[in-house]
């Protein structure tokens, strides 16, 4: 194992990381705060000959200090927070045009349907392949999310992206992947027996290869609904 | 406030003035305030958040007979002020007297919801039917178990009345059996119009 | 009853009590002290359920698909020839997760210390409502042992997580459990009124029997920590009841609450489990902040430093601990908009956690610090609870949770939390009020020893799980051989289980220490600690009744290293004629 993060392949990954080190950072100025402040107390204030403890009670303009700048590192990190999370999350920040999918988790698989040579959802030439989820990079992808059966989620580490897939709803996230190349989807949310290797292959082409794959596929698809 | 008897007097920092039954009851009373909270909530959220259409007030229930039944619970919270007005004055006779009311009129309530219930599983509708049904019987079944429970309470306090345990000085008892059963009849009368009337 | 003009001794003396049969006297006992204990060695025993579980499911994580040494004993649906099936392994997971936190650290903190010391600490001779105290220690019994009883029977024990998500933990098919299933709602409703009577006695006592002087704000902070922690219960808990009653229903009689095929609705169960879990959490750490503050203030020979803001903090924990509970569901479908309004809220309950650890540090600061066992849980409290509110910032800025909900990263955090924080402060009361309890010591260096080796192991299980999280590593999976980004977590996966069995080992170890202390510890000085709270003044255990004479208090409990005074504690009804400062009382001699 090591201590860092996996590599990063997404628009909206890159702001995530940036949050999570910046965190780190606060976290780690407060962690060695304390860690060092408790050691050095239990060493320059332990009990010995001659030394009695202080006798008070508290000091207003500490206690008000010490309030104060959490509070304050608080509210920037909710800020911060806010417009990255808004920036994902929000309706209008759902790119137009992007290529949209499907996916429907169930015991134990991820169903990826795909919208066909007409390139709209929904209607007779959508194909539907079993734990391959395939995209091209540098292009905004709209995942619709379903379930069949219980709560999945739906996990792309390099993308930093995870959605938990309710049924009974259909949940709509993007994201957009700055590379290409094989990674897994992990199902990041605990439902039954299979949960353990409950996995999809992830391909992300490049846009000319994805051209090329996808008609391969609709061609095939067609052939198929012909047969 | 004393754990062990009226002639241990003890000097005591209270906040409230408020005896240990009587705080104990109000305090048990919050808990069940969240409990019926939390079915009532999940009732709201699910049928204002079903596709399906719900069906209309009186469609599936009966609404008449479940007025009469409500109106009988009220009148049974007047019956337990009667009693606790009563032991307030000294008057034991009438004590036992409304006490028995409330108990003869609660343990009807809960035999006419009882035979209502027996009614609608009858003509098929369960538990099971749907979003409705699931809330419907859960809802007024927690009910009516509180009812049941509050039914043998006060049979129970009618026993200690009746061996002539409460006094003008002394019926903590009786007060704390009827905040909880006011609390009942408050909580029917909220299920009473978000279940059968809207 | 605020104001008394009678003098102190006009107290009548308590009616003696006739002798006790053994019975009535040790098992049907309504004496708070005997049922603080009974819950002691109950929960203790569960703790050790809990761990064992881990130690099973840390095997299977850390030689994956290899026999357990004496694996074999357990029947072929769980682990044939030893080795452990995925199915038991969720099992493991949920009744690890189960045990530890209804069953163990909850108990431990409430049932074993509020039901101890809140009448021995405020002054008064029993709870409000003895004989329903009893009966909450015997439901509490009861209900641990259906939970355990779920293993045993047909189709095993649940394995829906402790968090039993629906549509799985609605649906046997789903999940594969039936009876297990209804065995754990059921199990919960149970434990759930065990809780809803031991509230209603800690507050109803804590608002009506503090003793003659003893004012809201010359409360220990442990009992302002349950007191708070009691109307969390109160509050909180039905609605888990309501929740697991309607659960079971979808199992069995065909209701439809969380079943999306009949209208439900899943995350209507994530809300109402939250909304109980989340101010669960703060019943599982507020009383240990109290321990700790006794401890610390004891073991530095100081004040607590900034009382007021310690009892204001503990109500702001509280109150925002019922706004924060939607954190858990960041990514669970949830309007993004409620997910904004969460992130604000979980952010600002870091403030009063951070303030509670600045005050113990400045309590320490300018003391005489004595390292004695319970201190040293106390200092490994706020060492730990650090790491682990520090952590919790991280899952606090949604974005970030995007990526590390549901890892290893939550895992540490939890741990930290509720190990590093709830337990350590748990093991530090258990030494330090133990005297009290038992009338004896427990050995200075053996316990001692048990610190060490608990805050050694405990740190090298638990810390590279943040690492696991940022790596991806998912919660609950049996096996991490599956996925590619996972293929080089084994070995720290290993090194972590075997860390685990040696935690495991030190427990026992202080089981070992635990025991053999009643029966062959020193015994214990009425106040072995030199501190200041009533329990104190008692005898080692103290008598059925505690007082003949109920005491009067005369200052708070944090009166150490007064100037004025040679020794360096003074006992809340000791009446020194001293002027003291803010919320003490001026006395003079001769006034009351």
């Amino acid at each position: 194992m090591d201590w860092s993060l996996p590599l990063n392949i997404s628009t909206q990954g890159v702001q995530i990381d940036n949050l999570f080190w910046l965190i780190f950072w606060l976290t780690a100025v407060a962690f060695v705060l304390v860690e060092v402040g408790v050691l050095w107390f239990l060493w320059r204030y332990r009990a010995r000959e001659g030394h009695r403890a202080r006798y008070t009670h508290g000091h207003l303009g500490a206690e008000i200090v010490w309030t104060a700048v959490p509070a304050l590192t608080m509210i920037f990190l909710g800020i911060y927070s806010g417009r990255i999370w808004a920036g994902i999350k929000s309706p209008d920040s759902f790119p137009k045009d992007a290529l949209t999918i499907n996916v429907t988790a169930k015991q134990f698989e991820w169903n990826v349907t795909y919208p066909g040579a007409d390139h709209v959802l929904g209607n007779d030439d959508d194909f539907t392949i079993r734990n391959r989820f395939e995209i091209p990079a540098h292009q905004p992808v709209v995942v619709n999310l379903e379930s069949e059966d219980v709560i999945h989620s739906f996990f792309i580490p390099e993308l930093r992206v995870k959605q938990d897939a309710v049924p009974g709803k259909v949940i709509p996230i993007w994201f957009e992947a700055t590379q290409a190349g094989d990674f897994q989807i992990a199902c990041a949310e605990l439902c039954g027996l299979g949960h353990y290797s409950m996995r999809a292959s992830v391909v992300i082409h490049e846009p000319e290869d994805y051209e090329r794959w996808y008609n391969e596929q609709t061609g095939a698809a067609q052939t198929a609904a012909a047969d | 406030m004393s754990t062990h008897g009226a002639e241990a007097v003890q000097f005591e920092q209270t906040s409230f003035n408020v005896y240990d039954k009587k705080l104990g009851m109000w305090v048990f009373l919050a808990s069940e305030v969240m409990f019926f909270t939390g079915l009532i909530g999940s009732y709201i959220i699910l049928r204002w958040g079903a596709s399906e259409s719900w069906p209309a007030p009186g469609e599936v229930l009966n609404i008449g007979v479940t007025a009469g039944n409500t109106f009988l619970l009220i009148c049974s919270s007047v019956a337990m002020v009667k009693a606790f007005a009563a032991i307030e004055e000294g008057d034991q006779k009438h004590l036992k007297l409304w006490l028995l009311a409330t108990i003869v009129m609660g343990a009807s309530f809960v035999g006419v919801q009882a035979y209502e219930y027996t009614h609608l599983i009858h003509e098929g509708f369960l538990p099971s039917s749907g979003l409705y049904g699931s809330t419907f019987y859960a809802m007024t079944g927690f009910h009516g178990f509180h009812v049941t429970m509050g039914v043998l309470c006060m049979i129970w306090v009618l026993g200690k009345a009746m061996r002539g345990h409460y006094t003008q000085e002394n019926h903590q008892g009786v007060e704390t059996i009827g905040l909880y059963w006011h609390f009942v009849d408050l909580v029917w009368i909220i299920l009473f119009t978000i279940v059968y009337l809207i | 009853m605020a104001t008394m003009t009678a003098e102190p001794s006009g107290i009548p003396v308590r009616e003696e009590h006739h002798p006790q049969p053994f019975i009535r006297k040790y098992i049907f006992s309504t004496d708070h002290k005997i049922i603080g204990i009974q819950f002691l060695f109950t929960t203790l025993f569960f703790l050790m359920i809990g761990g064992l579980l881990a130690v099973m499911l840390r095997f299977q994580l850390g030689f994956p698909g290899e026999a357990m040494p004496g694996g074999s004993i357990l029947p072929e649906t769980m682990a044939p020839g030893g080795i452990i099936l995925p199915e038991f392994y969720i099992s493991l997971v949920t009744m690890h997760g189960t045990f530890m936190v209804f069953f163990a650290i909850m108990p431990l903190l409430v049932g074993v210390y509020a039901n101890y010391l809140i009448p021995i600490e405020i002054g008064t001779h029993d709870m409000a409502f003895p004989r329903l105290n009893m009966i909450s220690f015997w439901l509490f019994l009861i209900s641990g042992l259906m939970m355990l009883s779920s293993f045993w029977v047909v189709g095993g024990a649940s394995r829906s997580g402790w968090t039993q998500y629906a549509p799985l933990s609605a649906n046997p098919d789903a999940s594969g459990v039936f009876t297990g299933q209804i065995l754990w709602c059921l199990s919960i409703a149970v434990f759930g009124f065990s809780s809803l009577l031991g509230s209603i006695n800690y507050i109803t006592t804590i608002v009506n029997q503090r003793a003659q002087g003893m004012t809201w704000f010359r409360l220990p902070l442990v009992i302002w920590a349950l007191f708070i922690t009691a109307i969390l219960g109160l509050l909180a808990v039905p609605v888990l009841t309501a929740a697991v009653i309607m659960l079971l229903f979808d199992q069995t009689i065909g209701t439809t609450f969380f079943l999306p095929g009949g209208g439900g609705q899943p995350l209507l169960w994530q809300h109402l489990f939250w909304f109980f879990g989340h101010p669960e959490v703060y019943i599982l750490i507020l009383p240990a902040m109290g321990f700790v503050s006794e401890i610390i203030s004891n073991g530095s020979r100081k004040p607590i430093f900034g009382y007021k803001s310690m009892v204001f903090a503990i109500m702001a924990i509280a109150f925002l601990g019922f706004i924060v509970w939607g954190h858990h569901m960041f990514q669970s479908g949830m309007n993004p908009r409620l997910g904004m309004s969460f992130m604000v809220t979980t952010l600002i309950i870091a403030v009063p956690s951070a303030i509670k650890v600045f005050n113990w540090m400045a309590t320490m600061w300018g003391g005489a610090i004595k390292f004695t066992t319970p201190m040293l849980f106390a200092v490994g409290f706020v060492m730990l609870f650090t790491i682990g509110g520090l952590s919790g910032i991280f899952m606090a800025a949604n974005p970030v949770d995007i990526y590390i909900h549901d890892t290893y990263f939550i895992v540490a955090h939890i741990h930290y939390v509720l190990f590093g924080g709830s337990l350590f402060a748990i093991f530090g009361a258990i030494y330090f009020w133990f005297p009290k309890m038992f009338g004896r010591m427990i050995n200075e260096t053996a316990g001692k020893i048990h610190f060490a080796l608990t805050f050694i192991l405990f740190n090298l299980v638990f810390f590279p799980m943040h690492g696991l999280g940022m790596e991806g590593m998912m919660r609950r999976i049996y096996d991490t051989s599956r996925y590619t980004h996972l293929s080089d977590v084994q070995d720290t996966n290993t090194m972590i289980s075997i860390a685990a069995f040696g935690l495991f080992a030190s427990g026992l170890y202080f089981g070992v220490l635990f025991f053999w202390s009643l029966f062959k510890g020193k015994p214990a000085p009425d106040n072995p600690w030199e501190a200041n709270t009533l329990e104190w003044t008692l005898p080692s255990p103290p008598k059925h009744g505690n007082w003949e004479q109920l005491p009067t208090v005369y200052h708070g409990p944090y009166e150490y290293s007064h100037p004025d005074m040679d020794r360096d504690w003074l006992l809340q009804n000791e009446r020194p004629d001293i002027v003291s400062p803010a919320h003490e009382v001026t006395i003079r001699k001769g006034e009351a």
